[in-house]
């Protein structure tokens, strides 16, 4: 009746995780209460949980990547700490099955739901206001996208309190990965949460390929796009071509532990290089699915902090289609020890380092943008100047890397370890802290606290550089990746120094926390009523501050790139506009109620109560075709209402 | 800031001039190799990265807005001949390091033979739950989680795993490759001199992953014969049973000899037909044809 499910899956025996869970479960709970006696629930649903709005959706996104960072991170100093203390005779105080377990839970949800959510939430609010639109293509879809992600988040957390979580890390290798090696639920949290959070960000790439395709402002030609929006189309075509292969791998793996077949054992012709290789096929797209569309918030923040045009917007543009192609032909570097031969080891280490090329141009693009321009210093920009100098050292390393008999001796190291911390980090993190404090008082109508945010970014940096410039000299020394267990007395003090560090960026998380609460506490002093805070070049500061549900009363007419800046130099005397009534997309509860079945289709196929799984697979189908077949689907604002809205007093 | 940074960089030089029994104190010519193309791909990338590093700084610094004596043009987007200057940099860097791989990557194959004079001595390494066993097909002993070696002679190996993927790894020695069921991979080594150099498993596998560590003993030739001689005198026979046993999960399992090997254990093991430790259900009669990693 209940599969393998039993009171025997709470882990009594394990207080830590039970612990953190209860602590989680005690939270979720107060909240719960908070909003049920606050009576905010009609808000929360009208306004939040049905909300197709590609502005609420991204900051939806953003906040559920910001709460898995809390969890990512908790694991990460967990891990900090075991290393920091088991070394000799001690063996600290995480088992192997623990330990195992947190490192590979730290990988997947900062891959997964911490960076995924976080590019994918600033897309999702940025990209339409760019292009002058009033929604993405599909904005149902949309929202069945982002609460199928909150399903694989949520489903695993779950992990925490029912059974366990994977011990195979977070690229969960066969054989490791496949029954006789794993035969508890750990890799089928794993696998269920990755693939409906999979499918959800599949939407999400054919949602926004269509948008930037098909839907822009009148006049927008592709090479008016800003570069975001650029970076933006190159990610999500990634995610497009990419995403598919991932979920194919699992769908395999998933045969083998369901089924018993063979598609990775070890024996009845199985084999385990294919599965790497599928893996990587998607894995390498999926790093640039990430810092594409955070070199997208640094162009745009260098430009409008810098007060001048991007330097050479169309080598930006090329670079970016660049890399969105060679990001397919390098895969092989992430297993140069498996035993390929020399010409095909060098083809792929060559290919990997021509990717330096147009990042480099990048770097290079962006520096000429900061010379002799005019450089205000608010938080986004420190963070880009961060950037800029954290990400060529992790550049250089990673291209070390891609030399082969390199990498003979540094792949799975320490220094491995190190180079993609630095470049996701320096990256991809820093990108979507810029990008949030960029936009915050576009999203929010007020800017967030400039003080704080220094002082975050001061954190994050120093931080960073404590917790990581250690690991690449381990690595050095010889230290390998996920070790529960330190051999070597003399790595400790390097150890240390890595554990200040994660100890100085969770200063920067708190330092993030409170920039939050000082920000909405004193949020009347700081009010954007301008919409355009920063002098911006794009066209989300033409519309006001929060913009209204339909973004732009008129659309905008784009004539050049940096469009709106292009409206501020030319000035036109302001004409009356000629208000028409506005179709917006009605809400719809679609995509909460799919994502409610599919978390309980992906627990009953985690612990085998197939009847359940297949009653809830039904249902969200069913929820689906309905709400693909309904046909009002729309409302419309009429003219005399925007021209009310416009008037209000948020102008 | 910048202060900052630059005290990390001279503690991580300083950490890493004390360090020893890493990849930058290499005991063979290999590993000798490695170092040096680290530090020749570094360099050469480092004429780059470093005056990046210091634009920046300098840029961020002196274009604050807040600087009167900063001249400034804010209405310039595009200069052609910078704009070849952006493209040609990162490329002739690319240029010259595509030749470093092509070359180091053909030098450096870890099938490619060690030139030398002795012949080379053949070790087959089969990784297990969670140790490492050391078949010596010529000379007819085996070894767990100890490999002793002749200094100067090379070692040409050929590694299989009884269970999950594995990577053998001997920092001082050089390369590292992936062990792997049913398959087998190649790689040749060599020691310059008699010393220790600690191994393990660079792939993570499981709970006593940690522990899957052991040593290299590089030891003079005439120390290897005695060596071997007292191998076949003591300790028990490598045999179906004793493999079996072997075979089951164990952790931080201390060295163990034995005096002589079942012949053909190690195809065996890899053809599956021997008791292997944690088997998918269903094996059956198909036997996989014998495959090379790779290629």
């Amino acid at each position: 009746m209940l599969g393998r499910l039993s009171w025997a899956a709470i882990p009594l025996n394990e207080p830590l995780p039970l612990l953190s869970g209860a602590v989680v479960g005690i939270v979720i709970l107060a909240v719960l209460v908070v909003v049920t006696i606050k009576g905010w629930w009609p808000y929360l649903w009208r306004e939040w949980l049905t909300s197709v709005d590609h502005k609420r959706i991204g900051v939806m996104y953003v906040v559920l990547g910001l709460v898995m960072l809390l969890r990512g991170f908790s694991d990460a100093i967990m891990m900090r700490t075991q290393q920091a203390i088991a070394i000799g005779s001690a063996q600290g105080y995480l088992p192997p099955e623990h330990y195992n377990q947190v490192f590979s839970a730290h990988g997947t949800i900062m891959i997964f739901f911490v960076a995924m959510p976080l590019v994918i939430g600033l897309m999702n609010f940025a990209v339409p206001l760019q292009l002058g639109v009033r929604d993405v293509a599909f904005p149902v879809l949309n929202s069945v996208s982002f609460w199928l992600t909150a399903t694989g988040a949520l489903l695993i957390n779950l992990s925490l309190v029912i059974g366990n979580f994977a011990r195979t890390g977070w690229m969960g290798y066969p054989p490791l990965s496949e029954l006789a090696f794993s035969p508890d639920v750990g890799v089928d949290y794993y696998l269920w949460s990755l693939q409906i959070s999979g499918i959800g960000t599949l939407l999400t790439g054919i949602n926004f390929v269509t948008t930037i395709l098909k839907l822009r402002a009148p006049g927008m030609i592709y090479f008016r796009m800003p570069v975001f929006c650029w970076t933006a189309l190159a990610a999500n075509l990634l995610i497009v071509a990419a995403f598919p292969i991932l979920t194919a791998t699992f769908v395999m793996l998933l045969l083998d532990r369901h089924l018993g077949m063979h598609f990775f054992t070890n024996d009845a012709g199985g084999n385990q290089m294919m599965y790497v290789n599928l893996f990587w096929a998607w894995g390498h797209p999926e790093v640039y699915i990430l810092i594409l569309p955070a070199f997208g918030v640094f162009s745009e923040v260098v430009a409008t902090f810098s007060g001048k045009g991007l330097f050479s917007y169309r080598s930006m543009v090329w670079a970016t289609l660049g890399i969105c192609i060679l990001s397919f032909m390098v895969w092989l570097h992430h297993f140069f020890t498996m035993g390929a031969g020399a010409d095909v080891n060098a083809f792929f280490g060559i290919m990997s380092s021509i990717i330096a090329v147009p990042t480099g141009v990048k770097v290079f693009n962006w520096l000429f943008t900061m010379f002799r321009g005019r450089i205000v210093f608010r938080t986004p920009m420190l963070f880009a100047v961060g950037f800029i100098i954290t990400f060529v050292i992790g550049g250089l390393t990673g291209v070390l890397l891609a030399v082969p008999p390199v990498d003979f001796v540094l792949h799975n190291s320490a220094f491995l370890v190190a180079h993609f911390h630095n470049v996701i980090i320096g990256g991809v993190v820093f990108g979507a802290l810029a990008g949030i404090n960029y936009w915050f008082p576009k999203a929010f109508g007020f800017t967030l606290d400039e003080r704080l945010g220094h002082a975050s970014f001061w954190c994050w940096l120093i931080g960073f550089y404590l917790a990581f410039m250690p690991l690449y000299a381990l690595g050095l020394m010889g230290m390998t990746r996920r070790l529960q267990h330190i051999p070597d007395p003399s790595w400790q003090p390097l150890l240390l120094v890595a554990e200040a560090g994660a100890i100085v960026i969770l200063c920067g998380i708190l330092c993030q926390i409170a920039q939050l609460y000082v920000s909405i506490r004193t949020r009347e002093r700081r009010l954007d009523l301008t919409g355009d805070p920063w002098n911006g070049r794009t066209l989300e500061w033409s519309t006001s501050s929060p913009p209204p549900a339909y973004n732009f009363a008129v659309l905008p007419r784009v004539e050049t790139i940096d469009a709106f800046w292009h409206m501020k130099r030319t000035a036109r005397a302001p004409v009356k506009p000629v208000y028409e009534a506005i179709e917006m997309p009605r809400n719809s509860p679609a995509g909460f109620i799919t994502a409610f079945f599919a978390t309980v289709m992906g627990f009953s196929l985690i612990w085998h109560i197939w009847w359940l799984a297949i009653l809830n697979f039904l249902a969200a189908v069913i929820v689906v075709l309905i709400a693909g077949w309904s046909i009002e689907r729309e409302e419309e604002i009429s003219a005399a209402e925007v021209a009310q809205m416009e008037a209000g007093p948020v102008r | 800031m910048r202060c900052a940074v630059l005290a990390l960089v001279l503690i991580g030089a300083a950490a890493l001039g004390a360090c020893s029994q890493g990849v930058l104190d290499p005991q063979g010519p290999i590993a000798s190799a490695e170092r040096l193309l680290l530090i020749n791909s570094t360099a050469i990338m480092l004429v780059v990265v470093v005056p990046v590093i210091i634009a920046t700084l300098v840029f961020a610094w002196w274009y604050r807005s807040s600087n009167t004596r900063a001249s400034r043009s804010m209405d310039e987007s595009y200069e052609g001949r910078l704009e070849f200057v952006v493209w040609s940099i990162p490329a002739l860097t690319v240029i010259l390091l595509g030749g470093v791989i092509w070359i180091g990557s053909h030098q450096l194959d870890p099938r490619a033979p060690i030139p030398g004079e002795s012949h080379p001595l053949r070790v087959d390494v089969v990784a297990l739950d969670w140790k490492w066993l050391f078949i010596y097909p010529d000379q007819g002993v085996a070894a767990v989680n100890q490999l002793v070696i002749p200094a100067g002679t090379p070692v040409e190996f050929r590694l299989t795993s009884a269970t999950v993927m594995n990577s053998f790894f001997v920092p001082q020695l050089g390369s590292q490759i992936y062990t792997m069921g049913g398959m087998t991979t190649h790689l040749r080594l060599l020691a310059d001199k008699p010393g220790e150099y600690p191994g393990f498993s660079a792939n993570f596998s499981g709970d006593g992953f940690s522990e899957m560590r052991f040593v290299v003993k590089s030891v003079p030739a005439a120390d290897f014969n005695a060596w071997l001689e007292q191998v076949r005198g003591t300790g028990s026979a490598l045999d179906e049973a004793g493999y079996a046993e072997l075979a089951k999960p164990s952790k931080a399992v201390p060295p163990i000899t034995y005096r002589s090997v079942e012949p053909k254990l190690f195809e065996r093991i890899i053809d599956q037909t021997v008791a292997g430790p944690r088997k998918a259900g269903i094996g059956g009669t198909w036997s996989p044809p014998l495959r090379q990693a790779g290629g």
